[in-house]
């Protein structure tokens, strides 16, 4: 009997251990490949409907799901230390993209964000999403930490070059998080907190010349249809008004998968884009929503925990700003689909129809797994 | 080994910055997603039936359905205001390329009138946008096929299906049933915008405005589910229109015909009462117009003819003409003064061909003067009195009456008062007194004003139906209903009201009938030439109302006087005697005088009497 039992246990014990080792072996982390994949693939269910259960849409982003999957373990497989060897190059790659988008670009509806390269096509800003915040921790990390004024300097005109190019496509949403992942870098760093109070002191007081000499009249009437979307109900308050009507109507338990009128009946503008939340919470109600601000905070709490314990100060401002950025454009476009923010073009991560956008981002957790498995190489290596 | 030291101090001092600003991070994170997941709970939770109906608000539209209106029938059930499905062109601008070179193109097609432009030019004033414009109605099947044929070159051309208002008797009936219209901007108060939502017309004048509310019957209500560009998906739930009620009339058409025919080109009006119920059996208003013009729209220069016409078609005389009654009243008169002792059946009195007041040199004439350079005769009494019209008689009765109690008698038989028919706009007359003559001319009353009161001229002023229901107290012997033209609802009687109930003996009321048929009957009667070859018993009055005010000396002479000053000609008459069936009021404008009006009423009683039922 005991026998048996210490046999059983052994089985076990080593099946386990082999299981561990795999998922080191293969640069694999579960906290975070988990979330990310319930995410996306229920994230289908939510597409499905929001498109008028289209095939072709469905089968188009299980393929993005499947690339980005695939970016994501091949990503995971670079040494922390190559990735900070090779930041630079792609941070000038990354800029004279966005050049050659300025020059070259093709456009919809009136932007010029895309470059095509005959065989595809894919906005060079997405690539700076991921390329700016590690230029700036490879940038950062070469002098001790807090950054001096000279590091800062040259730090903050990484990040005003390319989301001045981005902005002028024009994309707001995209340079607002390609700034954002910058200034997390910066932050991460341990720049002044009388540095940051006195950025922020001087944002307030730019609003006022940011109104009357940058924003376009299409981005001030965004903002000004926020604070009372009625004022347009037929035109720019439409957006605000169908996808709070369609969250709200969704209540505790929802109208059922593929039975949310505001989506089927195409009251929601962009539900498989940008406003697929609201599909969301009209479908599957507060707790489709509870659910789905769960397995965010999986994901964010993860990528925290993997900062927190990585090695360097490269992976850390790396992977500290990588996951503000992720949750700088969640909070963006929660806030925005729900009617707090002005309507700036910003997807859901993960859920959101589109490639390129889920490709950067799993670059970016990639190299988050690169970070959190690598941190186990070196115990084992001891 | 300093170095080495002072790498690890670097190190343990980064990691301490990192680690303190991922707290810090970790914080603001759990912060904002606390404050999003509020926004949610707030929106989907708490505010949850406010957007539920927001929802519903948005997928559901709800669309009219338009009753049928009801139609109306003559007593027999004829047909005089139905609905027809007819085709009509309409464009809606917005959507039409090149508005003028469409116009231009349905103007050949169709060969298009002047009128038709200007109907469309008007409308497209009056429309909500988007709307469409009607162009042309009642398209034929070669016109439907010229539209379908050349359709890929007229854009924002539609053709519509509708349930037209049409009245088969044409103007015949124009009066009475008026015509329904386009609704038009004041036509229809807020408290009832609801209920004419999908409601293309209304009733504007005549019964069809009169009975509006039933006629329109209920809308329907569809709600259906619309995508947010409104293409209909699926018809939730349905509750169907009520159609409008059928209103049978008393009216008789081949009566209405007779009387039309009667009247020819003179202008005037009759009316035909059913003494036992007050039903209207015939209202003729002579010019007559065709209401079918109006239904989808009249064009100006056709109706300011109409309105500007001398004749003034338009005006329904039976209840909107005032006019004198002339000596019509003297049997209400009669019978009011024996009521009140002032005479008996026998009274006498002296006609010299005048009547001149104690003290005033005045002299009132008798129209017999004119005629025959003398009274009617010696001494005459109320029979005679009445079937000879005898002005004297009535002067000497005036002045015993007074003003007062000439007036209060005149009320019993509600002159001066609305008769309450069922049609819109009625007139009420005037029923003049010291009292009303100090409110609305100014001036205190004079005797003489009296005598001219006892022979129905002067200030008083009747419309052929008050004269009718008056004339029907005195053929049922007291009691007169209010006239109606509706004799069911539904196939569910009208019950009469009761409007005149005047109380006299019975030997009073004989003495007047008789004086009545006498008009008819008798060699001096003033109805004498409609008598030959009467099967019936007829009782009348004539009545001849003077226009223009002759002077003292003057005397009228109807060669001289233009058409329109000349005197109108009134005949009453009820039949038969004993057991009246059918009253008449028949007035024949600017006709010389009583003897133009009879032969109408001759016509009617010929047809009505002889009639199977």
């Amino acid at each position: 009997m005991s026998n048996e039992f210490a046999r059983v246990a052994e089985v076990s014990s080593r099946e386990l251990g082999v299981r561990v080792r795999l998922l080191r072996v293969l640069h694999i982390d579960l906290w975070l490949v988990m979330p990310l994949l319930v995410l996306s693939i229920g994230g289908l269910f939510v597409l499905y409907s929001a498109s008028g259960q289209s095939d072709v849409m469905l089968n188009t982003q299980m393929r993005n799901i499947a690339v980005a999957m695939t970016v994501l373990l091949v990503t995971a497989q670079f040494r922390v230390e190559t990735l900070r060897g090779v930041s630079p190059y792609i941070f000038v790659l990354a800029t004279l993209l966005l050049v050659a988008v300025a020059f070259f670009g093709v456009g919809a509806k009136g932007a010029q964000r895309w470059l095509s390269l005959g065989f595809i096509r894919f906005q060079p800003s997405e690539v700076m999403k991921v390329a700016m915040p590690w230029a700036l921790a490879w940038w950062l990390s070469k002098k001790a930490l807090p950054p001096d004024l000279r590091s800062l300097a040259v730090a903050f005109a990484m990040v005003a070059v390319p989301t001045g190019l981005i902005l002028q496509q024009p994309d707001l949403g995209t340079s607002l998080l390609v700034a954002i992942s910058g200034l997390a870098a910066i932050y991460m760093a341990g720049i002044q907190w009388r540095y940051i109070f006195s950025m922020m002191a001087l944002a307030l007081i730019s609003i006022w010349p940011a109104w009357v000499f940058v924003l376009k009249d299409y981005q001030k009437q965004r903002v000004l249809t926020l604070f009372n979307p009625e004022s347009d109900r037929l035109g720019a308050g439409w957006n605000i008004i169908q996808s709070k009507t369609a969250i709200g109507s969704g209540g505790w338990e929802g109208l059922g998968w593929t039975q949310g009128s505001q989506a089927q009946l195409d009251f929601l503008p962009e539900g498989h884009t940008d406003f697929i939340i609201a599909v969301l919470a009209e479908e599957f109600g507060f707790r489709g929503v509870l659910l789905l601000f769960l397995i965010y905070a999986v994901i964010l709490g993860r990528g925290l925990v993997i900062t927190w314990r990585a090695q360097s100060s490269f992976a850390r401002i790396l992977g500290g700003a990588l996951v503000a950025t992720f949750f700088f454009g969640l909070v963006v476009n929660l806030g925005m689909v729900s009617g707090l923010l002005p309507v700036v073009g910003v997807p859901l991560p993960m859920v959101s129809y589109g490639g390129t956008a889920m490709v950067s981002m799993m670059i970016a957790f990639g190299m988050l797994t690169a970070i959190s498995t690598e941190r186990r190489i070196t115990r084992t290596m001891r | 080994m300093a170095r080495q030291l002072n790498q690890m101090q670097d190190w343990a001092r980064e990691t301490q910055i990192t680690h303190g600003r991922v707290t810090v991070l970790a914080a603001v994170m759990v912060l904002f997603m606390m404050g999003l997941l509020y926004r949610y709970f707030s929106l989907q939770v708490i505010q949850n039936e406010e957007f539920r109906a927001q929802s519903d608000r948005n997928r559901i539209a709800v669309r009219t359905v338009a009753p049928t209106r009801g139609v109306i029938v003559d007593r027999s059930g004829n047909l005089l205001a139905v609905n027809q499905p007819s085709f009509t062109l309409a464009i809606t601008p917005e959507r039409a390329e090149d508005l003028d070179n469409v116009l231009t193109k349905l103007s050949d097609l169709l060969r298009l009138t002047d009128t038709d432009i200007e109907l469309f030019t008007q409308a497209r004033k009056r429309r909500r946008p988007l709307s469409p414009v009607p162009l042309k109605y009642r398209l034929t099947d070669e016109e439907l096929a010229v539209i379908a044929v050349n359709k890929h070159a007229l854009s924002g051309v539609s053709v519509q299906s509708e349930l037209t208002r049409h009245y088969p008797e044409g103007d015949l009936l124009g009066h009475a049933l008026g015509y329904v219209g386009r609704i038009g901007i004041d036509d229809v108060d807020e408290s009832e915008k609801e209920a004419y939502r999908g409601i293309s017309h209304i009733g504007k004048v005549g019964l069809e405005a009169y009975y509006e509310d039933v006629l329109k019957g209920g809308l329907g209500v569809s709600r259906i589910e619309t995508n947010a560009r409104g293409v209909e998906l699926d018809v939730i739930d349905r509750i169907e229109p009520v159609p409008g009620a059928e209103l049978t009339l008393h009216l008789d058409i081949e009566l209405q015909r007779v009387a039309a025919a009667a009247m020819g080109d003179m202008r005037g009006a009759v009316v035909a009462l059913d003494p036992r119920s007050g039903g209207v059996l015939s209202a003729v208003s002579s010019p007559r117009y065709d209401p079918n013009k109006f239904v989808n729209g009249i064009s100006f220069s056709d109706y300011a003819e109409l309105r500007d016409s001398r004749d003034a078609p338009l005006l329904n005389r039976v209840i909107q003409g005032q006019y004198p009654p002339a000596s019509t009243i003297k049997p209400m008169l009669g019978l009011a003064g024996l009521n009140r002792d002032l005479i008996t059946i026998d009274t006498a009195i002296p006609d010299p061909g005048y009547y001149q007041l104690p003290g005033d040199p005045r002299r009132y004439r008798d129209w017999i003067l004119r005629v025959r350079g003398t009274g009617h005769a010696e001494e005459m009494n109320l029979r005679d009195s009445i079937a000879q019209s005898c002005d004297v008689y009535f002067y000497e009765l005036a002045n015993r009456f007074g003003i007062d109690a000439l007036a209060e008698s005149l009320d019993d038989f509600g002159i001066g008062s609305v008769t309450g028919v069922d049609l819109p706009s009625e007139k009420r007359g005037i029923l003049p007194s010291p009292e009303w003559k100090r409110r609305v001319i100014g001036s205190s009353w004079y005797g003489g004003e009296t005598l001219i009161v006892g022979i129905g001229q002067g200030y008083m002023l009747v419309t052929p139906m008050q004269l009718a229901v008056a004339t029907t107290a005195l053929a049922t012997r007291g009691t007169a209903f209010k006239p109606t033209f509706v004799a069911a609802v539904d196939g569910i009687s009208v019950e009469p009201e009761p409007l005149l109930n005047v109380s006299v003996e019975t030997a009073y009321w004989d003495e007047v009938v008789a004086g009545m048929v006498d008009t008819v009957s008798s060699v001096r009667g003033t109805a004498f030439g409609m008598r030959s070859g009467l099967t019936y018993s007829v009782a009348g009055k004539t009545g001849t109302a003077q226009v223009v005010g002759i002077a003292q000396d003057a005397t009228y002479d109807e060669e001289a006087l233009s058409e329109y000053q000349r005197n109108h000609g009134w005949f009453i008459a009820f039949a038969p005697v004993e057991n009246p069936e059918i009253v008449l009021a028949v007035l024949t404008e600017n006709s010389g005088g009583g003897s133009s009006a009879y032969p109408v009423a001759r016509a009617m009683l010929d047809y009505w009497m002889s009639r199977d039922e």
